[in-house]
């Protein structure tokens, strides 16, 4: 089953068989580890069917014996059509229930979930656990603090979404009682169509050097959601020049580097490179009319 | 100790918009939440929201519809106050900078769904719910309200008067997830439970897993009645493998469902000869699963849903989230072929028993969106319309629970003159009474009349207490275990088909999942980020709100709106025309009735044979 490390107070339980009724499923399975019994219980899971074999990521800094980083493997019974976030649900449900990650809708439309699963940035939700190779390493979102075993802090990157004013903004809003909508034309609509998707996963950030090097630099979700803002035509031109001083900033739009793997993991497949790109072409513009 | 003058638990559609009201009313406004706001499943809507918005439409057709939809155990005054204002308030979203989607002239675009007279669902694509989450999420932002995220909240502090008409709720309880801290939050003005639907009492869902029914549950154990709880929505069009929704938009725009002899089964066999695909969910939910038990289903457990023939250009214009579910958690191409689908547990029409005003019995406690019961869905919710309520009954809950003055509520809640209580059910259990010892509820103070604060600090105390027995024991049973159990026996007895026998095993089943709570522990052995813990807690919640499913389907002896009963198929207008009211009374569910009010504004909204 799973190679579980001891827990501190599982470090002064009695080896004594008669003692199991007192013992934690986790103890008892580090036990059974021990006596070599999980090697049996492995092969008894294989007998039965195909098994997936995962290696997570572990971590809490407030239990002893995870203090020290750390990989448990699990074998997680296969059926198709399983994904990565079935898999370590079931070795949680079944095996450990200590295992921790942030997961809710499982399709993909909270962003709870966004892993690093064989060294990419992947929504654990929507990824099918067949097409990986085997052992999959799932690992948190890298460039982040890890809270405990998969969750990372995310108030870096809410702080980085809030900082572009991620609000629409018009002085002339008409009152809504009277019924009249502020017209927009299909064409201008499907032009902010993708950058209105962005479930805040995160894997854009984590994937990208320039944050990692930058903690100040706005990265590809805030300038994105900037984006669907600044396009969309129902803001006032005086707004949409606000936005792009925002993000002409010293940590906006210059600094990306073009070098795509935001728009390589974005599990709702935004253009968020050519976004930047756009934004940065806009704001060459809006300085070149002012000489 | 945290302190504002209102506080919203819950922060999705209904959350959120209940905040931005009760912050432009005047109040010091904070949003308690378990995930963070944009994690919330209102984020997982697809369809639309019907509001009457062109010429031609009107709200009177839309609440017509909806009382029809609702097989008339809608309440009147509810039903039209959602048709009056959701129009403002969908234009509303629009000038937050919703991207709704757009005619040729620069409108918003609306489409026909089932049954709507006319084609006014208002929509974003098929990803609605996720635009207007965000969209309303970015306001509370800007006003700069207070969130405090990854808070789960664990219990209400309420006096302890014996008539819960007489009991005030001063705030809640809730422990930070990332820390494991449990602090109190004072509410001067009123407590808001925005949490969502109860989804997760069954195991073949539309919902998140996120959805447990927590302000069901702690509001139900402190004396507010749980209303019309056996009326539970299955959505025609969930994906056979996850439960993934598959929004009814597909119909809406055209598509077409086929058994598995390619028959177009809605007209072939007679289920809905005018509507076809397009009848109402409970309907079309019923004739599929008759189609599969009838040998006509694919793979003897769905349907087909076709929708290649409305042609790319159309699909990819607005159904387009659509064919990324169906090729990631199917791997079907809805261009090149029809989609499975079959029902799945979708939306409880019922919940917390409120006033349009969004008010319980209980003084300062409040309940909005899928977690209340107004009512305005009745026996059944036609596609499109809970995001107009998240709207329009969260703004209303948020500007009463402000101070702002709504007029006297026409709706009653809790134990009126005009209540009739169940005296002969025939229950297989004694339900209730196990499982007290976690259960918390209404913080006793001992009978002595004491302030807000004592109040709080002895239910924060008991929560600390209660946390420490679940970490402290070390063997016993663990919540996933019990969790699964209770969730496999809703889904197979308290389904889309109901047999007394059916759910009388579910009860006892239920009863089993109370009594192993006794025994249950909690393993990880840290506090921080400790879903463990916090999942044992909405399993809790998961029990008490499926015991009162379970209870309103087998008291409701007759067949209305989504919930069909074996022993009796016909509408029963004589003695049903009335709402199942649920109370925790001293740990043993009291089971009373209340009249349903189908006189509106103008006329009477007389029971008509459902016919579509």
């Amino acid at each position: 089953m799973s190679t579980q490390q001891q827990e501190p107070e599982s470090q002064e339980a009695p080896a004594d068989p008669e003692m199991k009724g007192t013992q934690s499923p986790q103890e008892r399975r580090l036990e059974e580890k021990e006596a070599g019994l999980d090697a049996q219980a492995e092969a008894d899971a294989e007998a039965e069917g195909e098994t997936v074999h995962i290696k997570v990521f572990r971590y809490d800094p407030e239990v002893e014996a995870k203090q020290e980083p750390r990989f448990d493997d699990f074998h997680v019974p296969f059926e198709k059509g399983m994904t990565v976030l079935d898999a370590v649900m079931y070795a949680r449900d079944e095996f450990d229930s200590s295992l921790t990650f942030r997961h809710s809708c499982r399709q993909a439309v909270c962003g709870s979930d966004a892993f690093f699963v064989n060294g990419r940035q992947k929504l654990g939700c929507k990824t099918q656990l067949a097409d990986l190779e085997q052992p999959i390493r799932i690992e948190p979102l890298p460039h982040q603090e890890v809270v405990k075993d998969l969750v990372v802090d995310m108030d870096h990157f809410y702080d980085q979404m809030h900082a572009v004013e991620p609000y629409f903004q018009d002085e002339d809003t008409p009152d809504p009682a009277d019924l009249e909508e502020q017209r927009q034309s299909p064409e201008n609509r499907e032009k902010i169509k993708m950058s209105s998707r962005c479930i805040w996963c995160g894997a854009c950030m984590s994937s990208c050097n320039i944050a990692a090097g930058d903690n100040e630099y706005l990265g590809p979700a805030a300038i994105n959601k900037a984006y669907k803002f600044a396009m969309d035509d129902r803001e006032s031109e005086e707004i949409k020049e606000h936005r792009l001083r925002i993000l002409e900033q010293e940590h906006g739009v210059w600094r990306c580097q073009t070098q795509f793997s935001c728009t390589e993991v974005c599990p709702k497949d935004i253009p968020l490179t050519e976004h930047i790109q756009e934004l940065k072409r806009e704001a060459v513009k809006k300085n070149l009319k002012f000489w | 100790m945290y302190e504002h003058d209102v506080i919203v638990v819950g922060a999705g559609g209904a959350g959120l918009r209940a905040a931005i009201a009760a912050h432009e009313a005047g109040a010091d406004t904070a949003l308690v939440t378990k995930l963070h706001p944009v994690r919330s499943h209102t984020g997982a809507a697809e369809g639309g929201i019907n509001a009457a918005l062109q010429e031609g439409d009107d709200w009177e057709l839309h609440a017509y519809d909806t009382m029809k939809g609702s097989d008339y155990l809608g309440d009147a005054p509810a039903v039209e106050t959602l048709a009056q204002d959701s129009p403002e308030d969908t234009m509303r979203l629009e000038h937050w900078g919703m991207p709704f989607s757009r005619e040729e002239d620069g409108t918003v675009s609306q489409r026909p769904f089932g049954g709507l007279s006319y084609p006014r669902t208002t929509f974003a694509g098929a990803e609605t719910g996720h635009h207007l989450l965000h969209t309303m999420y970015e306001q509370v932002v800007k006003r700069g309200i207070q969130v405090y995220d990854e808070w789960y909240v664990m219990n209400l502090a309420v006096t302890d008067e014996d008539d819960p008409n007489d009991r005030t709720c001063h705030g809640v309880v809730a422990y930070d997830v990332q820390t494991g801290q449990i602090e109190g939050f004072k509410a001067n003005s009123g407590v808001i439970l925005a949490t969502g639907g109860p989804g997760q009492a069954f195991d073949h869902t539309t919902n998140a897993v996120s959805c447990t029914g927590d302000g069901h549950a702690i509001a139900y154990r402190a004396g507010a009645p749980l209303e019309d709880m056996e009326f539970i929505q299955f959505h025609p069009t969930s994906l056979p493998s996850t439960g993934v929704l598959i929004s009814e938009g597909v119909r809406g725009e055209g598509g077409i469902l086929y058994n598995n002899e390619g028959e177009r089964f809605m007209f072939e066999y007679g289920y809905a000869n005018n509507s076809g695909e397009l009848a109402s969910r409970d309907v079309v939910a019923r004739a599929e699963l008759t189609e599969v038990a009838e040998g006509r289903g694919v793979n003897d457990e769905y349907v087909h849903l076709d929708m290649r023939h409305l042609g790319e250009e159309r699909i990819l214009d607005r159904l387009e989230n659509i064919l990324h579910l169906a090729e990631d958690f199917e791997g079907v191409d809805g261009l090149v072929e029809p989609m499975p689908v079959k029902p799945g547990q979708h939306y409880a029409m019922g919940g917390i028993d409120v006033d349009e005003n969004g008010q319980t019995c209980i003084n300062g406690l409040y309940a909005a969106g899928e977690a209340a019961c107004v009512s305005v869905h009745g026996g059944n919710r036609l596609g499109g319309n809970a995001l107009p309520e998240l709207i329009v009954f969260g703004k209303r809950a948020g500007r009463h629970a402000a101070g702002e003055d709504l007029g006297e509520p026409q709706i009653q809640t809790g134990y009126g003159d005009d209540v009739e209580d169940e005296t002969d059910a025939d229950l297989p259990v004694q339900p209730g009474e196990a499982g007290l010892e976690t259960a918390g509820g209404v913080a006793a103070d001992g009978g002595v009349a004491a302030d807000a604060e004592g109040i709080l600090e002895r239910t924060v105390e008991r929560e600390r207490e209660r946390v420490d027995r679940l970490m402290d024991r070390n063997e016993g049973i663990q919540h996933a275990e019990i969790r699964q159990k209770l969730q496999k026996a809703m889904t197979d007895h308290v389904n889309v088909f109901r047999t007394e026998e059916g759910i009388k095993k579910a009860l006892r089943v239920i009863r089993e999942c109370r009594e192993q709570y006794q025994d249950v522990y909690v393993d990880d052995p840290s506090r921080t980020f400790n879903t463990d813990l916090q999942q044992t807690y909405e399993t809790r919640n998961l029990i008490d709100v499926a015991e009162t499913i379970a209870l309103g389907a087998l008291v409701r002896n007759e067949f209305r709106g989504a919930h069909w009963r074996q022993e009796n198929q016909e509408r029963d207008d004589e003695n049903w025309l009335k709402h199942t009211l649920i109370s925790w009374n001293g740990g043993e569910p009291r089971i009373f009735y209340r009249p349903v009010i189908l006189e509106g504004e103008e006329k009477t909204y007389e029971p008509k044979e459902r016919s579509y």
